[in-house]
């Protein structure tokens, strides 16, 4: 639920200003991913770049939404539904950082590809940057549209990746002690697929702030363990 | 938190307070109210000017005896006896539930004399136990090392923090079971506010406080539940971390997070 306009101008106009930056944040964050994985897959170094410029201005959304929200904090006093949006965009902000980081981890990994003999082949990289991509949609969505539901069932969909995750990697190493000589490539797959796992599972942390902002319920840590 | 594991101290039932203005018709300030108020808690009440939340303080030690007009009505159970019945001991009843008002309101009297008011009202004529009882009081109310040396000086001299520890210390005095608070703070700046605070959190010990407060953070701060007062209904009532993270009213989120009129 979120509740109505603030009596005061000014703080109500602060918390549009953090919310619609958080937005442009996540935007930002899945054009990241996307141009990464394109990157990898295609071994494009425009798209590297690309993916390098993103990240830095996610940096910098990092430390201006950082210092939103602790003004709001010390000026405001929020409670309640502002005090849950204020606590989450802390925890948002840094889950969207890393993620940016992890894009321009699996883009960088061209620069060695590009120098392999033989091009080991990328197993489930594809499906897992979809569903990865996927997740971190549908998580930034469930926040713009305050659905507590719709966050729920990207929690249930990284097990999906943390598998495709041990499969790939089981693969790469088969493929490693029959081509011992492009095990630094082969490693650019294993590490591809480790970031996807990673940037799935700070998007499953997005969906919790998003359940917690919404429902003010702490979902973190609540699954059985594996 | 253990606070439902505390006995009840006073429970208030059907409550509902009518104040009839000169030749006006008949308002009601409050309505079906139905609250427990738990031993040796904080309860701090909530809402905007005019929900009703000072009146309802003020019914627990019947102070709206003194109000021309007011009628109450339902039933009032300190310690399972009903305050509001005829007959009650209305003096017996003040000194077990103390009050403590916005505006510090020291006598023009000395330090001294001010708390032992109620003492020496209450009939208690020995002089050590009124010296007891004063120099216990002041230390209670944290301010014993600020006027040990000063004791007959005017409380007319205190600062506005200080003052109001010595309505406090006048209230502890009769040594009551329940301490009620109205916007006691409104009046301080933010470090005898702070002294305040601490001293209420030092007062529960041995204490029941109900705390009327403007201030959302003030009741967060002090108290183990908070209860939200809206044009004389009680609309919500229950533990204070829950009330400023999660409230499960929309009227009490609309409030405290400043989304009002």
């Amino acid at each position: 639920m979120r509740p109505s306009r603030h009596t005061s101008n000014e703080f109500e106009l602060e918390l549009r200003e953090i919310r619609g930056q958080l937005v442009a944040m996540g935007a930002r964050c899945e054009r990241a991913v996307q141009l990464a994985i394109a990157a990898f897959l295609d071994r494009d170094e425009a798209k590297v770049a690309e993916v390098v410029a993103i990240d830095e201005k996610v940096n910098q959304d990092e430390i201006e939404l950082d210092e939103m929200a602790v003004r709001v904090l010390a000026l405001r006093q929020p409670v309640a539904y502002d005090l849950r949006f204020i606590a989450s965009t802390l925890k948002f902000v840094t889950d969207l950082e890393r993620i940016a980081d992890e894009a321009v981890n699996i883009a960088e990994r061209v620069e060695t590809l590009k120098k392999a003999a033989e091009v080991p082949p990328v197993f489930d990289i594809p499906k897992m940057g979809r569903l990865a991509q996927k997740m971190l949609r549908e998580a930034l969505d469930a926040f713009v549209e305050g659905d507590e539901e719709r966050a729920r069932k990207v929690l249930t969909a990284d097990d999906e990746v943390d598998a495709l995750y041990s499969e790939t990697l089981r693969a790469v190493l088969t493929w490693m002690s029959a081509h011992p000589n492009d095990i630094p490539a082969a490693m650019c797959v294993a590490s591809a697929s480790k970031y996807l796992e990673r940037i799935a599972d700070h998007a499953t942390n997005l969906a919790e702030h998003v359940i917690y902002l919404e429902k003010g319920d702490d979902v973190r840590h609540r699954r059985s363990p594996q | 938190m253990p606070t439902a594991a505390l006995p009840t101290k006073i429970e208030v039932q059907n409550l509902n307070v009518f104040y009839r203005a000169e030749k006006k018709a008949e308002t009601q300030a409050l309505k079906d109210v139905a609250l427990e108020i738990r031993d040796r808690e904080v309860l701090a009440l909530i809402g905007p000017s005019g929900c009703g939340k000072s009146t309802f303080l003020r019914v627990l030690n019947r102070m709206n005896d003194t109000v021309p007009g007011a009628r109450v009505e339902g039933r009032v159970l300190l310690e399972g006896e009903d305050v509001l019945a005829k007959g009650y001991d209305v003096v017996g009843l003040r000194r077990r539930v103390g009050m403590v008002f916005q505006r510090p309101q020291p006598f023009p009297k000395s330090i001294f004399d001010n708390v032992a008011f109620g003492v020496r009202a209450h009939g208690l004529t020995d002089k050590n136990e009124i010296v007891r009882r004063v120099e216990s009081a002041l230390g209670r109310a944290a301010l014993w090392d600020e006027v040990k040396d000063r004791l007959e000086a005017s409380a007319l001299s205190l600062s506005g923090g200080q003052a109001q520890r010595l309505c406090i210390a006048r209230a502890l005095a009769v040594e009551p079971e329940v301490l009620l608070m109205d916007e006691p703070t409104s009046a301080l700046d933010p470090i005898a506010t702070a002294r305040l605070e601490e001293l209420i959190h030092e007062l529960r010990a041995d204490l029941t406080i109900v705390i009327v407060t403007h201030s959302m953070q003030q009741a967060a701060r002090v108290s183990q539940r908070t209860g939200f007062f809206y044009m004389g209904n009680l609309i919500e009532v229950g533990p204070t971390k829950q009330m400023f993270t999660r409230p499960r009213e929309n009227k009490t989120e609309d409030y405290i997070s400043g989304r009002f009129g």
